[in-house]
């Protein structure tokens, strides 16, 4: 009777300890997760930030005046167009 | 063993001084008991307070507005976290130099700012909202009580005026106020969330006391919008109206197949992006929201009607005297000829031939032509304020408005809705419903307005309008087949019709032996001189589809000899 109380005590230990360890792993992992949903936050915002920068670079008018001044570009007059229409292989 | 009996181990105490140590002890117990009684029965709540709000953060999970795009991702409309300051003016304590350092930082002189800060106001209120982030780091390094940085979305628009008036615009609160942004507010703005939290003394979270109420984030939106398309037609439209001298105008681009809308430019223009100059007038969705009287561009529409009733052929002849009278109204053309051709009335626009198809109806067949078109109805697209136009019940028409109405006078429209009505010429017969949105061709089933015999009879007229000898030889792109109508206007001001304001419109489509795209474009006063349709509206439909067609990269479908002659008679026309 006596020895079992023992036994059970010592197991009574084991899972104390057992629920410490798990409890302080479990606040680790939560503060873990938490700095890589801030980080995940962050680099969200710089997705949009670096969206909104491209777009502003590929902006339709930027393109066309820059084309025109900068690199002298012009649309193809007509008699140099000449269409292919693609005909299916037998 | 008991040990009571043992003599030697008897403790010889005197009762009195037990009773003193027990009642001692006693007393202490009841003294805690009290206290704690005191503190958690009683005073239970309020400390509770206390330690949670040491402890326990309410946090509330900010809701990012969605993006809106066009129809390949171009990015049109983005929200991004930006920081603004606010001030509580109870907690604010500051020096002198800490205030010059702020007004600094901000870049404003010392005495507004302090005029600015003297506001007498419970709670807080915004200084500077957005500031730069460069100014963000100044005003945190400062560390002023009473002053602080709050972090809030900013809504950009990166295309800016090019497809401001499509897109619309947000205000400060992040509230949509015009265009789409005011149409699908609910579904562009999300739905904040909360989550309450455990922090320890450094402030690190330690978990969550309640299951956290995840932020519903906005949904993003694809427009039909095309960036590209719709760059060219602000482009021609800002270069024509520049070049008319012109109060203002609209260009629409539809796709014919799927009723999408393309591209729709106003002028004149705004920049969504910069919200202190507020001036209703410039921000009109003009394309959508205001109607004109259509002039010839209904003529089609009349067409059509005699067709459908067998009541003429296209090559019917008609006499078409210079005028013709109508009760007191005489009714004129510019270009008279004595004969002509259902097809030739709608080549060469005769107001006098078209009088006298529409006088072959009864008011009442014309109407159900126009209702069935979409005359008078909402264009159903969806967007804020969109116009029905005007068309009056046939059982109140005089002989002279059944006259005027075969012209273009005594109704009215908005370009979208004749644009749509449009559809009906190119698309066979069936009109598709109009959309803001991008959507796939399958989920869409139109409607039939006409016949696909008489549809394609009307295209074919249409198309004789952009040849030789029609009123819109400025309308041809090289390589492609085009079909259109011209259309020139009196303006209706204070009730009568001024002599000279017009409003030069032209409506067509290409490529027409199987139309995929519909450009509108209204001209309001050109005042540069030439006020036709075909010359003013004209050049900017040729210009803004010549440049569409080869973005979708369509076939051309002109011969080649027409091609070549097409382009003969342009360089040898120039400017005519």
């Amino acid at each position: 009777m006596s020895r079992l109380n023992v036994v059970l005590a010592l197991l009574l230990m084991v899972c104390a300890l057992a629920l410490i360890q798990s409890q302080h792993r479990s606040r680790t992992y939560f503060v873990e997760l938490e700095r890589l949903k801030k980080q995940a936050r962050v680099l969200d915002e710089q997705w949009g930030q670096l969206q909104l920068e491209q777009s502003t670079w590929a902006n339709p008018a930027r393109v066309d005046t820059l084309a025109r001044t900068r690199l002298g570009l012009i649309a193809p007059p007509n008699d140099r167009v000449r269409i292919e229409t693609l005909t299916a292989a037998p | 063993m008991n040990y009571h009996s043992k003599k030697l181990l008897k403790l010889n105490l005197a009762p009195w001084r037990m009773a003193t140590v027990g009642g001692l002890l006693l007393a202490g117990l009841a003294v805690v008991t009290a206290r704690a009684f005191y503190l958690q029965g009683l005073n239970t709540d309020y400390l509770q307070g206390k330690g949670d709000a040491v402890a326990n953060r309410n946090l509330t999970l900010p809701a990012q507005r969605g993006q809106v795009t066009d129809r390949h991702g171009q990015l049109l409309a983005i929200s991004t976290p930006v920081e603004s300051l606010w001030a509580r003016p109870g907690e604010l304590k500051w020096t002198a130099a800490q205030q010059a350092q702020l007004a600094k930082v901000l870049g404003m002189p010392v005495s507004e700012l302090s005029k600015k800060m003297a506001r007498k106001t419970r709670g807080e209120f915004s200084v500077r909202r957005p500031v730069t982030p460069e100014q963000a780091v100044g005003i945190a390094a400062m560390g002023v009580p009473g002053l602080h940085l709050r972090r809030e979305f900013r809504r950009y628009y990166p295309a800016g005026e090019v497809a401001a008036h499509v897109v619309g615009f947000t205000n400060v609160d992040d509230l949509g106020q015009e265009g789409v942004e005011r149409a699908y507010q609910d579904w562009l703005a999300g739905r904040e969330g909360q989550r309450q939290i455990l922090r320890d003394r450094r402030g690190n979270t330690i978990r969550d006391l309640v299951p956290i109420k995840t932020a519903q984030l906005g949904g993003n939106l694809a427009l039909s919008l095309d960036l590209n398309i719709q760059y060219l037609a602000h482009r021609e439209l800002a270069a024509a109206i520049a070049k008319n001298k012109a109060k203002g105008g609209s260009v629409v681009v539809l796709d014919a197949k799927t009723g999408e809308i393309l591209a729709l430019a106003n002028q004149p223009i705004f920049n969504p992006n910069n919200r202190r100059n507020y001036k209703p007038g410039p921000m009109r969705n003009r394309a959508v929201i205001d109607t004109f009287e259509p002039g010839s561009t209904i003529k089609p529409f009349v067409a059509a009607a005699v067709l459908e009733r067998g009541l003429y052929h296209p090559e019917s002849v008609i006499e078409t005297p210079e005028t013709w009278r109508v009760g007191a109204k005489l009714v004129r053309d510019v270009h008279p000829h004595p004969q002509m051709t259902v097809s030739e009335i709608i080549q060469k626009s005769s107001n006098v031939g078209a009088v006298k198809l529409a006088m072959s109806l009864t008011p009442q067949q014309y109407w159900e032509v126009l209702h069935r078109s979409g005359f008078g109805e909402l264009p159903g697209s969806g967007f804020p304020g969109e116009t029905a136009g005007r068309l009056r019940d046939a059982s109140t028409w005089k002989p002279v408005e059944h006259a005027t109405m075969a012209y273009g006078y005594g109704l009215s429209v908005s370009l979208l809705q004749l644009s749509r009505a449009y559809m009906a010429f190119a698309n066979d017969g069936e009109v598709m419903p109009l959309s803001f949105l991008k959507r796939e061709p399958q989920e869409i089933a139109g409607v039939r307005v006409f016949s696909p015999s008489v549809a394609r009879e009307v295209r074919a007229m249409m198309e004789s309008v952009t040849q030789e000898g029609g009123t819109g030889m400025r309308t041809r792109v090289p390589g492609y087949r085009v079909a259109g109508k011209t259309g020139t206007a009196h303006k209706l001001i204070d009730g009568r019709y001024a002599p000279d304001r017009y409003l030069s419109s032209f409506v067509g489509m290409a490529p027409a032996s199987n139309p995929r795209l519909i450009i509108g474009v209204v001209i309001d006063e050109p005042s540069g001189g030439v006020y036709y349709g075909g010359s003013v509206a004209g050049p900017v439909f040729a210009q803004v589809m010549a440049a569409s067609l080869r973005q979708l990269a369509l076939p051309p479908d002109a011969p080649e000899t027409a091609t070549l002659m097409t382009q003969n008679a342009l360089r040898a026309g120039g400017g005519a």
